[in-house]
């Protein structure tokens, strides 16, 4: 089984949902985003999800964006995502990947998967790789031992869902709203019954993102999924900080308020 | 003749998925794909459908005035050292041939059931399009437009909002199309239940590339029998400017099985591919992923799109329809690039000419013809005859051409 495997196993049996959170790599510097990711670990967060920046990230809303722009502006490389993949890693935490597909075609898929593995990358999380597109990747991640996590969304079809989960492998990312990536005032009513409809086809852990920005929200959905995943509320603790130092100190709130949300399940 | 301009066709056709050999496809958040499968079963159910056919092609002839003439541009030709027939799709409604997408993508968006359009647009030739359809179809419209690209286009950006769309300037990335085609495209995966996304060009993942040639393919079609018809015989070549790449495609597919006719498509080169200023994704550019499709895209070593440069708005885009880097790959297209300067060189001999003033974007044909003519001439020892697609009507480009030309009276 693979180490998310065995995170999600872990918080099951303490009867709680597995908290993931996401950071863009390089923001707003190299050593910043991995002192970020640290500081995350620390106050709780179990999986470390990494995004690389991508010029074009339309499934991101607009924090998600200008962070990405603040990392490629400080010309940050895939190269030194895999840097900073390694030094979250030695941290005991999982850290997974999210990835818009050009970057990893650029730098050569087979290329990238035994980089991302020898790093000590768990897999991906492909937002506009369909299964339907990933025979490339499906070879490279068994080749070197990845999950692959593709995405669900509640427009999906009960076939494709069934086609979608049966290509995945660690865990499967269940999108709880139609839209992109921001914390929003509600959570989803959308997400429950994909969660459902999606554990009648597989019995991967499911996470939901999209949306979770406290630790209520998270409890929420720690009711009924087995991985919260919380992006645009801890990216807008340090884009909204005035010093790196704050930026940190909000990081370590809100995770460990998160932390507390997932260890409550509202059901 | 327009009103069937969607018979059967009989060119070259992607796989069931979009894939026209090694590009194509669908490299898009699952959220969409009930959306696309959806909009392919709808295009595929009108291109088959009697009445579909008739109430598009009746749009087409009625309303935005096709066929569209092919005219022998005689003073033009001399100068040229060729027999040119420009197709004039500048005399449409709206003023380029963008109005035969967008009338057959409103006409579907009806059949769908939505009651919305989105559009990305640049210099906001596509926006306005799509804000005609709208206001004539009933449908609430929203355009998106880079911030960069509203200030410089403030005149159009007025048309469309007297054409009853609202108009969205994109503040994030480069602020300008890419940016705009990101935005819509976040736009659509959280509306897409009411909204249909009414892309401007052969891009995108599919079925755009190939729906948006069926619906702009009435171009060739009608060229193709029209040249029959003027000169007794197929041409030597056709050409055409190629940004996405519709108006090119258009022209082309009623050719691609005559193996005889060379086709040419030419690329904003904006300042020289080798200044790397430029929008020529194919010539310029490498394989890779954007916007839905793998296609030719302009980008870093990492993939990072890079951003493109043309004095064309409607050419300024860093990639290109994937049907185009598959007649790359497959040689049956030539595609080089034309700089802005040699361009506006063709604009002004066609504006003196000819007394007809080009759309920037279709510039970048003519100039393309200008220095393919004499080459052509040699190769086969006699006057060649070129069919070249003059996609659109220079009106909007009044503000930049002056500019260029140096013939604006200074403001005081
Ligand atoms: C007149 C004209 N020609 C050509 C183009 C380029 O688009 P495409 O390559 O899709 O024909 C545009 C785009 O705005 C245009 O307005």
């Amino acid at each position: 089984m693979s180490r998310i495997g065995v995170a999600f196993d872990k918080a099951r049996a303490d009867g709680r949902a597995l908290l993931v959170g996401c950071m863009p790599a390089g923001f707003p510097t190299v050593e910043g985003s991995i002192a970020a990711m640290t500081a995350m670990v620390e106050a709780g967060v179990d999986v470390i999800e990494v995004e690389i920046p991508y010029s074009d990230p339309v499934m991101d809303g607009p924090v998600i964006q200008r962070a990405s722009d603040i990392a490629l502006a400080g010309g940050v490389r895939t190269a030194d995502t895999m840097r900073i993949i390694e030094a979250v890693a030695a941290t005991g935490a999982p850290v997974v990947t999210m990835t818009y597909w050009n970057p990893v075609e650029r730098y050569g898929v087979d290329v990238f998967a035994r980089d991302l593995a020898s790093a000590g990358g768990t897999g991906l999380i492909t937002p506009d790789l369909i299964p339907d597109e990933a025979d490339e990747w499906l070879a490279a991640s068994d080749a070197h031992g990845l999950d692959r996590t593709f995405l669900v969304s509640p427009s999906s079809t009960d076939a494709r869902l069934a086609m979608t989960v049966q290509h995945c492998r660690g865990f499967v990312y269940a999108t709880a709203v139609m839209g992109v990536t921001g914390a929003r005032a509600r959570t989803s009513d959308a997400a429950p019954t994909l969660v459902s409809r999606a554990r009648a086809v597989t019995d991967l852990p499911i996470g939901v993102g999209l949306g979770v920005g406290t630790g209520a929200q998270a409890g929420t959905v720690a009711g009924y999924a087995d991985g919260v995943i919380v992006g645009s509320a801890l990216v807008r603790c340090v884009l909204d900080a005035p010093t790196e130092a704050d930026g940190l100190a909000a990081l370590r709130t809100l995770s460990a308020e998160l932390a507390e949300g997932v260890r409550n399940p509202t059901r | 003749m327009s009103a069937d301009a969607l018979a059967p066709v009989a060119g070259p056709q992607p796989d069931s998925a979009g894939h026209f050999g090694r590009f194509g496809g669908r490299f898009v958040p699952e959220a969409l794909v009930a959306a696309l499968d959806e909009l392919d079963g709808a295009w595929r159910t009108a291109m088959t459908d009697e009445s579909f056919r008739a109430e598009f092609g009746a749009l087409l002839r009625d309303y935005a005035g096709t066929p569209s003439l092919l005219y022998e541009a005689r003073r033009f030709s001399a100068k040229v050292g060729a027999r040119v027939l420009l197709k004039r799709e500048d005399l449409n409604h709206t003023g380029a041939h963008k109005v035969r997408n967008v009338l057959g993508q409103a006409l579907l968006t009806k059949r769908m059931g939505k009651t919305r359009v989105i559009a990305e647009t640049g210099a906001g030739q596509h926006g306005v399009a799509t804000a005609t359809a709208a206001a004539l179809f009933d449908l609430e419209c929203v355009v998106y437009m880079g911030q960069v690209d509203t200030e410089r286009q403030a005149l159009n950006v007025a048309r469309m909002r007297m054409l009853g769309a609202t108009v969205i300037p994109v503040t994030n990335g480069s602020r300008t199309l890419k940016d705009a085609m990101n935005e819509a495209m976040r736009d659509w995966v959280a509306n897409v239940d009411e909204t249909h996304y009414l892309i401007g060009t052969a891009a995108g993942p599919h079925p755009f590339p190939a729906m948006v040639r069926d619906f702009v393919r009435g171009i060739g079609d009608e060229a193709r029998q029209q040249c029959l018809d003027l000169t007794g015989g197929l041409p030597d070549a056709v050409t055409a400017c190629v940004g996405g790449g519709s108006n090119a495609l258009g022209i082309f597919h009623a050719f691609v099985g005559d193996e005889a006719v060379r086709l040419y498509g030419f690329e904003a080169g904006g300042d020289g591919v080798a200044t790397g200023r430029h929008a020529a994704s194919i010539t310029g550019g490498s394989a890779g992923v954007l916007h839905g499709t793998r296609t030719f895209v302009l980008q870093d070593a990492d993939g990072q799109t890079l951003e493109s440069h043309s004095i064309s708005a409607g050419l300024d885009y860093p990639g290109v329809g994937p049907e185009h880097a598959w007649l790359h790959d497959t040689g049956r297209a030539n595609y080089l690039p034309v700089t802005d300067d040699e361009a506006m060189a063709a604009f002004e001999l066609l504006c003196r000419t000819e007394g007809i003033i080009p759309a920037i974007e279709s510039a970048h044909a003519l100039a393309g013809t200008v220095a393919l003519a004499p080459k052509l001439a040699a190769e086969l020892g006699r006057e060649p005859t070129i069919v070249v697609n003059l996609s659109g009507r220079g009106d909007k480009d009044v503000h930049t051409a002056g500019d260029y030309f140096g013939i604006l009276d200074k403001e005081r």
